[in-house]
């Protein structure tokens, strides 16, 4: 990624810089990043600026893009594994604007992809960075509020606490239940959040080879996994670490292999179930590949309906 | 159960903590062998709830040295040590039982998980044999095993103390140190409670700090007991000694004011 | 057959073209111009600039403009601005010993060297709605001009209390690099530098909210209003090829300082504490909520315990920023549907286990169990 400063392109947005920060703010990011990529899975704070963007909206990615991003770069937006979901389409928008850059929908296309709760299907090469946004970079965040007190159980890798979250999970429900946002460890140190994609997709990040890198901007955090790092998900030997399975194929392209999104059709609840990666889906359709079409009706619940007696 | 051909677990040496210009405790020092109960006894403001804290690695003292025998390097000054170290020990080697059990227990997780906890902190990562461990100790604690995926905030008073020791003796730590452990409860269960608590520490031959203002409690657990008023330490004696035949006035004052047990 | 729905483009420029409609409204009124907004809602171009962080009454009026009124997006306009403003480096502290005061009361003493000056105050109207108003309004009476121009010398009442020693001294380290929230993240636990710039742009309802409980007892810090004084202060700027400082504006701040709960020791003999609030413009609210939970998050340093929400700095400081808590409680309009998918498969998951756990149980040959 050309990182060299850039006066904006004539056609972009007028009385800004070049993907929109200011080159001097660019340069603190990049130490930031570099830093996080020194220490794999470690929360680098950084002076996240105000974005024309609400925070929460994907301010740190932005921030993270901005500062990596150059006149060769093409970008890739997606959120919910979508090119099309509006929030995708606002910040293509946005650098579209302020840095002129080409962007595409096609992954393999790309040379940075910024993400919000995804990961796409197709495995990113060695010559592409992911940007994540993170809305809370703190795994340890809900079991502990107090920042000083989580970065001292990160600085002694105090851990425990994560697999009692776990041990409730079993001991409740009889399995984890967590679903998203599925706390991984990085190279053998560090607890990360994995920002909320689906667990489904926590074993594409492990030996990556593509750098990853993740913005929270509202938290003011930048943290990284590099290239072929270790990535492994929290579990017990005895409850494996397992992904989301779907009994249905993507109604559109036939995947029994990505990750599906449920679209309600009617008012008696049937649904169609689609990839969520709306580039995979079409690349395999075009490839020939073509689903059922047919929503699929919903289940009659008979849970709540078991004659009494019989659970005790 | 106590073994004085061994080299002492804990050696505390001219321990003295200041709190501004006020005295917390002044000059105390002793040695607790392994399987030992030491009692320490005394009114509020006796000093006695600082010295626990600043022997149990909580609160730095102001001079002074705490030794503690660890299980690898021998002998070691715990606040030489590096805080990594020291909350290792903390978590595995000692236990603390707090008067009260908010500050020990992890309210918001169930009683297996605050049992499971230590074990998870030093590596288990076998949900069937943690689970195996935290019936075990419930069991051990005579708790009911069917409050087991319970909080303990439904817990009464006895069973959130008696959850408190079995999370602190899951990773059978040779010294556990206890605030007040009985106070606040009422007395049959106290009686339960310290029955309890004697029977495990003998049985397992741990080493106890018992700190307490309540002469009934040191009676029964305590093979040695120190005495302090304004910091110091004004008698200390086995326990029987000096709850018979006080020596000091204090003392005398403070076994006199009390029904015998 | 079924097509995905696509957000797109289009349905962005429409809703924002929509949106700069109905932010015009019915075109037969006239265009609100933004003198009128910055002579007659002068206070929310106050607030917006506080907030905001920048001293420009044009900008703070075209953000309100903008904004429809809507002052937390107003403010995120301004903050969003400023971002992108070059930084020359800091002023100067401001002297607001030295201030033409316009407007100055003190709850502490009757009266005071220099006077008490009521100034333009809401406090002694009677909130009844002015229907003249309604009617398109008459220009006012003009206020009598008092026979003799305020003191030259107003000195803080806090530094009244000083020479009797009865106050804390505060002290700047001028040798210390002012930190800047702006350009570094906060670190906890923060300085009294770093939550006096949180606390100066944090929202205002928030604070008020704050300051509130620590009247009700959540964090009592038994608070008199020793001087309240709005009015005018110079700007100084010294640039390194001058060396020397020059004026380079005049604005208007609003300065609290509160006289609280008395301090002593061993060592230091009883003396009242302090908590301090400044704004730009007029935000008299907004200054005593600040000196208000200012003073509570002294507890730490003061040996106090913690125990209120105002007291504790790490929920006060992460959360006063209402860009941050509007643009976060915001975002669950964003699509979450793939964790949401994730929890789906969960939940049926976990409620086909039961299902297929009571259908195993299921024996035939046996009778029902008994209730």
């Amino acid at each position: 990624m050309d990182g060299t400063p850039n006066a904006a392109t004539p056609e972009t947005l007028a009385g800004y810089n070049f993907a929109y920060l200011d080159e001097q703010t660019k340069r603190m990011i990049r130490r930031a990043t570099l830093k996080a990529v020194a220490i794999p899975g470690y929360q680098v704070p950084f002076g996240s600026r105000e974005m024309p963007l609400p925070y929460g909206w994907g301010t740190g990615g932005i921030q993270v893009t901005a500062s990596i991003i150059g006149v060769e770069d093409t970008l890739k937006v997606i959120d919910q594994g979508a090119d099309d979901t509006t929030n995708a389409v606002n910040i293509r928008r946005f650098f579209a604007k302020t840095a002129g850059v080409a962007t595409t929908e096609k992954t393999a296309e790309a040379s940075i992809i910024q993400t919000r709760h995804r990961i796409p299907e197709e495995p990113l090469r060695a010559d592409q960075i992911i940007v994540y946004q993170v809305p809370q970079p703190e795994p340890l965040r809900f079991i502990e509020p107090r920042e000083a007190e989580t970065r001292k159980m990160h600085a002694l890798s105090e851990y425990g606490i994560m697999h009692v979250g776990l041990y409730e999970e079993i001991a409740h429900f009889g399995r984890i239940t967590q679903g998203y946002n599925y706390p991984v460890q990085v190279d053998d140190r560090y607890i990360m959040a994995p920002s909320p994609i689906p667990k489904f997709d926590n074993p594409k990040m492990d030996h990556m080879p593509a750098l990853q890198l993740f913005g929270a901007g509202r938290e003011k955090r930048i943290y990284a996994v590099p290239p072929h790092t270790k990535v492994k998900s929290l579990d017990f030997e005895d409850h494996p670490f397992t992904i989301e399975s779907w009994e249905q194929t993507c109604a559109l392209c036939g995947s029994e292999e990505s990750y599906l999104d449920e679209v309600i059709t009617d008012d008696r609840g049937s649904r169609l179930f689609v990839c969520s990666d709306s580039d995979y889906c079409r690349t395999r359709r075009d490839a020939g590949h073509e689903g059922s079409g047919l929503p699929v009706p919903a289940e009659p619940d008979t849970t709540a309906s078991e004659p009494a007696g019989e659970s005790s | 159960m106590i073994d004085r051909d061994m080299a002492p677990l804990l050696q505390v040496s001219d321990l003295s903590r200041h709190y501004g210009g006020q005295v917390g405790c002044e000059d105390v020092s002793f040695e607790l062998y392994p399987g030992e109960v030491l009692g320490v006894v005394g009114e509020s403001g006796s000093g006695k709830t600082t010295l626990l804290k600043c022997i149990a690695g909580l609160l730095p003292p102001s001079a002074g040295t705490v030794s503690f025998d660890t299980r690898v390097d021998g002998p070691r000054d715990i606040y030489a040590m590096s805080e990594p170290e020291r909350r290792m020990l903390m978590r595995t080697d000692w236990g603390i039982v707090f008067q009260n059990p908010r500050e020990g227990l992890r309210m918001n997780v169930s009683a297996g998980a605050n049992v499971g906890e230590r074990l998870m902190a030093v590596g288990a990562r076998n949900y069937g044999e943690i689970r195996g461990n935290a019936v075990d100790w419930l069991t051990k604690v005579e708790m009911d095993l069917g409050r087991i995926d319970h909080l303990p905030e439904t817990f009464s008073g006895g069973m959130q103390q008696r959850l408190q020791i079995a999370r602190n003796l899951v990773t059978q730590p040779r010294l556990v140190f206890m605030d007040e452990p009985t106070s606040g409860l009422d007395v049959s269960v106290q009686a339960r409670l310290l029955d309890l608590i004697r029977g495990l520490v003998r049985q397992l031959g741990i080493a106890c700090v018992v700190v307490t203002h309540d002469l009934g409690v040191v009676r029964l657990l305590s093979h040695r007991l120190m005495v302090m008023r304004g910091g110091r330490v004004v008698e200390h004696g086995l326990t029987d000694q000096v709850l018979d035949d006080p020596q000091h006035p204090y003392t005398q004052l403070l076994v006199s004011s009390i029904l015998p047990v | 057959m079924y097509v995905a729905v696509k957000g797109g483009d289009a349905a962005i420029e429409n809703s924002q073209s929509l949106l700069a409609e109905e932010r015009r409204g019915d075109t037969a009124v006239d265009e609100l111009d933004l003198e009128q907004i910055k002579q007659q809602l002068s206070l929310a171009v106050d607030r917006v600039m506080t907030e905001g962080s920048l001293y420009d009454e044009d900008l703070a009026a075209l953000a309100i403009k903008q904004a429809r009124g809507d002052i937390v997006e107003a403010i995120f306009l301004l903050r969003a601005y400023r971002t992108t403003l070059p930084r020359f480096g800091a002023s100067e502290p401001i002297d607001t010993g030295d201030m033409a005061v316009r407007r100055r009361i003190s709850a502490t003493f009757k009266d005071v060297p220099g006077g008490q000056i009521l100034g333009p105050s809401f406090d002694y109207t009677h909130r009844l709605l002015d229907f003249t108003l309604a009617a398109n309004g008459e220009p006012p009476a003009p206020t009598p001009v008092a026979e003799a121009p305020v003191d030259e010398a107003m000195p803080r009442v806090t530094e009244l209390l000083n020479q009797e020693g009865l106050i804390e001294q505060e002290s700047a380290d001028d040798d210390q690099e002012v930190f800047d929230l702006t350009r570094e993240s906060m670190k906890f636990p923060a300085d009294r530098e770093a939550r006096l710039q949180n606390l100066a742009r944090g929202d205002e309802g928030f604070l008020l909210a704050l300051g509130y409980s620590t009247q009700r007892g959540w964090g009592r810090n038994h608070p008199f209003a020793g001087e309240i004084r709005m009015g005018e202060v110079a700007v100084e700027f010294t640039p390194e090829e001058l060396g020397f400082p020059i004026e380079i504006a005049e604005i208007t701040v609003t300065e609290c300082q509160m006289v609280n709960q008395f301090k002593g020791s061993s060592e230091v003999p009883p003396q009242f504490t302090r908590g301090y609030g400044l704004t730009f413009g007029h935000c008299e609210r907004k200054a005593m909520s600040m000196a208000l939970v200012d003073r509570a998050l002294r507890a730490e340093e003061l040996g106090e315990s913690i125990e209120a929400p105002a007291q504790d700095q790490e929920f006060v400081l992460a959360h006063a920023c209402n860009v941050e808590a509007s643009g976060f409680v915001q975002h669950l309009k964003l699509p979450h549907y793939v964790d949401f998918q994730s929890e789906l498969v969960t939940v049926r998951a976990l409620r086909k286990a039961i299902r297929e756990s009571a259908a195993n149980q299921e024996d035939p040959g046996m009778p029902p169990a008994a209730e």
